[in-house]
Order: C-alpha cells, then structure tokens, then sequence
C-alpha cells in the first residue's frame, strides 16, 4: 500500500510551472498516480488541457517521457510503445520493469480516442490508461462531449429559452470498459487520495490493461471557485453521481458507500454551469436527475451484490 | 542569442526534462497563502491536492510555499483540516506592500 512518507520521498512527475488554469483537478490526479508508481514510466497523452498546457514549446512539465501524437490515439501511442518494450526486453536490451501510462481527457477518451482505447484494450497491451474526465471539452472553450452531465450548459449546448443545457444523458464509460473484460477497471476521485493510490498501485501490479476514471473538477468549466475543486469531487461521491468502485476480473466491489447519500443538489448547486435548474419551472429537470442518479446507484449496488 | 528554426531539435522534441520549473506562473495569483508553521501538524492534505507542487518540504515536513509556481487558487488553504487551519489566504498587493 502507498504510504504518504514514501510517496513524499519522490519528486513530482508532473512540475509546478505547467500552465494548467487554477485550482485544475488533472495535476493533482496525474501526481498522485504516477507517484505510486514502482518503476519508470512512460506517458503517452491525448489532446486536451493536460497536453496542451504541460508542453507549451520550448518547455515541459513532465520528468519522464512523454509523447504526444494526436487527438485520438493515446492509447494506440501507449501500445505501440508497450510493443516496442516487449520486442526489446525479447532482445536482452532492455531488463527493467517500465510502467506504460495514457492520460487523456474526457473528449480524447468517450469520444474521440474511444476506438483507440477499445482496441488497445482488446490486444491487451500492459498499460494504464486515465481518463481525467471533467465532463466537456474545456481546452477549446466548454463544449458538450458524451461525458457531459444531462443539464449541463456548455457553449454547445447553451441554456437559454430554447433547451435546458444538454438534452442527453452521459455515456458511462467505466462500465463500457468493464465490457472489455480487462483485468483491473476503476473509478475514483482526487478528494480520496488514498483510494486513489491504492487503485493507481493494482493497476500497476495487474499483467494486461487496466484502466482508472477520475472525475477532474475544472472551475472555468464548471463555473465554480478554484478553491472548492477537492471539494466538489467529494460532493460529487457522496452524492452518488461519481461513485467509487473497482471491478477485478469482472468482480465489482464499491469502495466507499455515503453514510447519508446527500441530495444531488448539493453537487449542482455550486456549479453554474447549472444554475439554470435551479429556476422554479425546471423544478422536474431536477427530479429527474435524481431519480437517474437513484437508479444507477441501485443498479451499482445489485452489480457490487452480484 | 536567439535559436533559429534550424537550432531546434528535430520533431520539436524537449530534451530537457521538467524545465516548467523555470517558468514562473506566480504573478497569475491574486491570493497568497500565507502558512503558520507553529499551527501546522503535517498531515500533507496541502502538499497532497496543490495542483502546482508549490508547497515545499524541508525534511518530510512542510515549509513553505514556492510563490515563483503558486498560482493562489486557495486549494491548500481550504483543505487544511477544520481543527488546524494552518493557511490563510491573503491578498498578493497587501503582501506585497508589507514587503
């Protein structure tokens, strides 16, 4: 297990100076993972904030190599180097364990690199892959992707008199994945760090894919403060709308069940992005996003008692 | 003297690792945090969430903050445990008048 007087012994693979916007959830996840890391790694990014941000020429943040290649195709990237691993290592030019990591956003992973993702899952490649998902695409200005929360308004899918923010429901990837049946699938949250390192460390130690998703609170985004980004990743999990579990060979396990499972409100209420829910007349918007979020935690349950 | 296109490694490449470090984002801050070392019991909540690894570590202990990458989003002041309440959040023009 990761001790925190270990974890502080090692130096950030991700250094200060990055340009990430204020109180941003990605830097504290990407941190916390690959520090529990037990050997080198090797990153492959997608498009996205992350990417951008890290590497604005001629500088970087990253202390590990880092490649990025194009939008779509970071799990693809992290194959072909897991491969390039394996011939080597078959060679005797290489000996030591490496640790393969993909990090994309929600966009680069639900959408765009979904097929990448799959099919490197499917091949089996021995690598990490996480999506920070902050629910839009936030690099390019806040517009709607399949991770987008249902009433969610992004440029994309503006609230005004015409829709209520978006008019879908978001795709639940961490169970599309499970689909694939690799050996370690996750979800978690910056707020539990310790959660967080535990899951990083199996999906290090499993022999084949592994896969984390990690709700990453972006205050421009989300319109909330930057201060309250740790925060609102805890309210998102004892609210239900991002619950933390872990499926081992197609085992589910619930990592943490609320004591009192609060009221989605209290999740959507400090966010702009959705205070237009809150006017009286979208009052069944709101009831409807809690019976939505009701039912998957139900049907969580009943997978985890399976 | 400046690099021309033809200085520049090939595919753009960074051969210097983490170089970030001599980028100063500080002056995005409008709020400093401002630590009590005698309040602080070095539970690491603020080293563990700070998006900009800027607070520093003497010894396993927390130290101090590096104000050249604080961008000020409050994060480490916020999660300071309810009972220590190590980090208040200052503006940046009073502490910097107070210099």
């Amino acid at each position: 297990m990761a001790k925190l007087k270990d974890l502080i012994q090692k130096e950030p693979i991700m250094e200060g100076g990055h340009r990430m916007c204020l109180g941003c959830g990605a830097p504290i996840i990407v941190n916390l993972i690959l520090r529990t890391s037990d050997a080198p790694v090797v990153l492959a990014n997608a498009t996205g904030c992350l990417e951008v941000a890290s590497t604005i020429f001629p500088f970087t943040a990253w202390r590990a190599p880092w490649i990025h290649s194009a939008f779509e195709n970071a799990a693809a990237t992290a194959s072909g180097i897991e491969t390039m691993y394996r011939a080597l290592r078959k060679k005797g030019k290489i000996n030591k364990k490496i640790n393969f990591v993909a990090f994309g956003g929600d966009g680069g992973t639900y959408d765009i690199g979904f097929q990448s993702l799959s099919g490197a899952l499917e091949r089996g490649h021995r690598f990490l892959y996480v999506c920070y998902d902050n629910g839009a695409y936030m690099n390019t200005g806040v517009q709607r992707s399949s991770s987008t929360p249902f009433g969610a308004s992004t440029t994309t899918s503006p609230a005004g008199v015409v829709i209520q923010g978006k008019l879908q429901k978001r795709k639940d990837l961490t169970k599309i994945v499970v689909a694939h049946n690799i050996p370690y699938v996750a979800q978690a949250s910056p707020h539990n760090w310790l959660d967080l390192t535990k899951k990083a460390e199996k999906a290090f130690s499993v022999d084949g894919p592994s896969f984390i998703n990690v709700v990453s609170p972006c205050p421009p985004g989300w319109k909330s403060e930057a201060k309250d980004t740790i925060g609102l990743s805890k309210i998102a999990v004892d609210t239900c709308f991002w619950p933390l579990y872990e499926v081992e060979n197609g085992k589910y396990t619930i990592n943490y069940k609320p004591k009192e499972k609060l009221p989605i409100d209290a999740w959507l209420k400090p966010q702009g992005r959705f205070r237009h829910l809150f006017k009286p007349e979208n009052a069944e918007l709101l009831k409807q996003i809690q019976q939505d979020i009701d039912k998957e935690w139900e049907a969580l349950q009943r997978l985890a008692s399976l | 003297m400046k690099k021309g296109w033809k200085d520049l490694p090939i595919g753009g490449v960074i051969l210097e690792a983490a170089n970030t470090k001599k980028y100063a984002t500080g002056d995005w801050r409008t709020f400093r945090p401002v630590i009590d070392l005698d309040k602080c019991t070095n539970c690491m909540r603020c080293w563990i969430f700070c998006p900009d690894s800027a607070v520093c570590l003497v010894d396993g202990k927390v130290n101090h903050f590096d104000y050249e990458h604080c961008k000020g989003c409050g994060i480490c002041a916020v999660e300071c445990p309810d009972n220590v309440k190590a980090i208040t959040m200052i503006e940046e023009a009073k502490a910097k008048e107070g210099k």
